[in-house]
């Protein structure tokens, strides 16, 4: 995925902190694929590395970092499940401390730029795991793959009645996260479809 | 990276597996009585080499307020446990109780009235009267039931409200759009007082936006304690309840289950409820 583009272009919005932007990158995708702080931190190393960004001249702020941990697990909720706080036993842990913050530089700005010119081909996207394991479920002998496909039609069928139900709590206002989930819901229903076509090419195929 | 909210990214391999059982449901000691409750039943048309299978040992229980889909193939017998379940058929074998009720055991006219006072239909073709009005649709059933006529226009308005078509009360059938006529059809479904909604291809005949509303619907119906129970070949639809069972075959072969955030919130030791 394009975190580096996804921080530079959070970047071009305003300076932040490796904090600041990892919460708008979660708030932006719905939490989709959440970032932990470390890969935010070394995601900004190899930015400033590159020339593409650099520390604000004024430098340090101090940020209030709050987490919401459920008593019975140390995980955040948040990164889980969009739990109701006042559904789940929460604890808070605020911590306070100098933070380095960071903004684009002009190189930066013309990474950003080029990145919303150029459109995403198929090769960015990288090997889909699903296809390449129903190629070669098809083709191994010994594979059961009814078994795979009505496996995997209920894993997608579970994920697509999560991602509604998130969708539906939503406000409209909210755009990027309404695409970022109508995005899941139409692929997660374009891949349940498809494993109906393999059915069918099964089917035929021993007619 | 962290975990998605939705437990796995997109594309990634699954790791449930496919249950063996044909039960399909997910009571607790706390749960209230199921409004719907199908118990080892099975259907079978003919004889000998002409048997057919429509549906076999099939177990399935609803809730107030639980709304689940089910999935197959044509021919899996999705719309036969719909018709078991709503007493238009009889099954060979097992047991259909509605609200604590026995269909088997009851007489034609006492199915017939727990089918007018405890049950709603929604078909794909909408089934309205042509030469009645929206309201007059929606009050029939009520009246057949021995409601008088303003007590029955009074709840076909409400119902109507309800759905969000009441400029539509005085309208007929033939003037509707497909998204009109199908949601009076539920609101005649929903009036009165019943607590299972059956619904057999609702958006069948709609475009994507009308399908929408109609599961707006219908959600809000189970929000507000309905048991709904959906037949539908679309996913999305389908993922507006609360959990999809699969068919093939006359066999419940799977069921998606309860979401990551139900069982957190029926977990105790969550704070859940």
């Amino acid at each position: 995925m394009a975190i580096k583009e996804a921080l530079l272009a959070l970047l071009q919005r305003s300076p932040a902190s490796a904090y600041q932007l990892k919460k708008e990158f979660d708030a932006t995708t719905s939490e989709t694929w959440p970032l932990n702080i470390g890969q935010v931190s070394t995601t900004l190393q190899r930015l400033q590395r590159d020339g593409l960004i650099e520390q604000c001249p004024d430098n340090e702020i101090t940020v209030v970092e709050t987490t919401t941990v459920r008593s019975t697990n140390a995980e955040p909720y948040r990164d889980k499940v969009a739990t109701p706080p006042n559904r789940a036993a929460t604890a808070t842990r605020t911590k306070a401390q100098p933070t380095a913050v960071w903004q684009l530089t002009d190189t930066g700005r013309e990474a950003v730029s080029q990145w919303w010119s150029t459109p995403v081909t198929l090769e960015q996207r990288g090997r889909d795991e699903l296809v390449m394991k129903l190629a070669f479920a098809v083709t191994t002998p010994g594979v059961d793959v009814t078994a795979l496909i009505q496996r995997q039609r209920v894993a997608l069928q579970r994920l697509l009645h999560d991602v509604t139900r998130a969708r539906r709590a939503l406000p409209p206002s909210d755009v990027a996260g309404l695409l970022v989930l109508d995005h899941h819901i139409f692929a997660t229903e374009a891949e349940l479809r498809w494993l109906d076509t393999i059915d069918d090419h099964r089917l035929r195929a021993r007619l | 990276m962290t975990t998605s909210r939705f437990g796995q990214p997109h594309g990634a391999s699954p790791v449930q597996p496919v249950s063996s059982s044909s039960s399909s449901s997910r009571s607790t000691p706390s749960d209230p009585a199921p409004v719907l409750a199908l118990h080892d039943v099975s259907r079978v048309h003919g004889e000998g080499a002409r048997r057919v299978n429509a549906l076999l040992h099939a177990n399935l229980v609803l809730h107030p307020g639980e709304f689940v889909a089910i999935m197959g193939p044509s021919g899996s017998g999705k719309s036969t446990l719909l018709n078991l379940a709503g007493g238009l058929d009889t099954p060979s074998s097992g047991q259909v109780l509605v609200e604590g009720r026995d269909l088997a055991s009851l007489n034609a006219a006492e199915r017939a009235a727990v089918r007018r006072r405890s049950i709603g239909y929604v078909f794909q073709d909408f089934n309205l009267l042509p030469g009645l009005t929206a309201k007059e649709n929606v009050q029939f059933p009520l009246e057949l039931d021995g409601c008088n006529v303003r007590k029955a226009a009074a709840a076909a308005v409400r119902a109507l409200d309800e759905v969000g078509v009441s400029e539509l009360a005085d309208r007929l059938p033939e003037d509707m759009s497909g998204g009109q006529a199908q949601r009076v059809a539920i609101a005649r479904a929903l009036v009165g007082e019943r607590r299972l909604l059956l619904a057999d291809e609702p958006t069948g005949a709609l475009d994507s936006n009308s399908g929408t509303a109609i599961l707006e619907v219908l959600r809000r119906r189970a929000d507000d304690g309905a048991a709904v129970l959906l037949v539908t070949h679309e996913p999305r639809f389908a993922a507006w309840a609360d959990r999809t069972v699969f068919l093939r075959d006359g066999r419940i072969i799977d069921d998606t289950g309860p979401s990551d955030v139900d069982m957190l919130l029926d977990d105790p030791e969550s704070g859940g409820a």
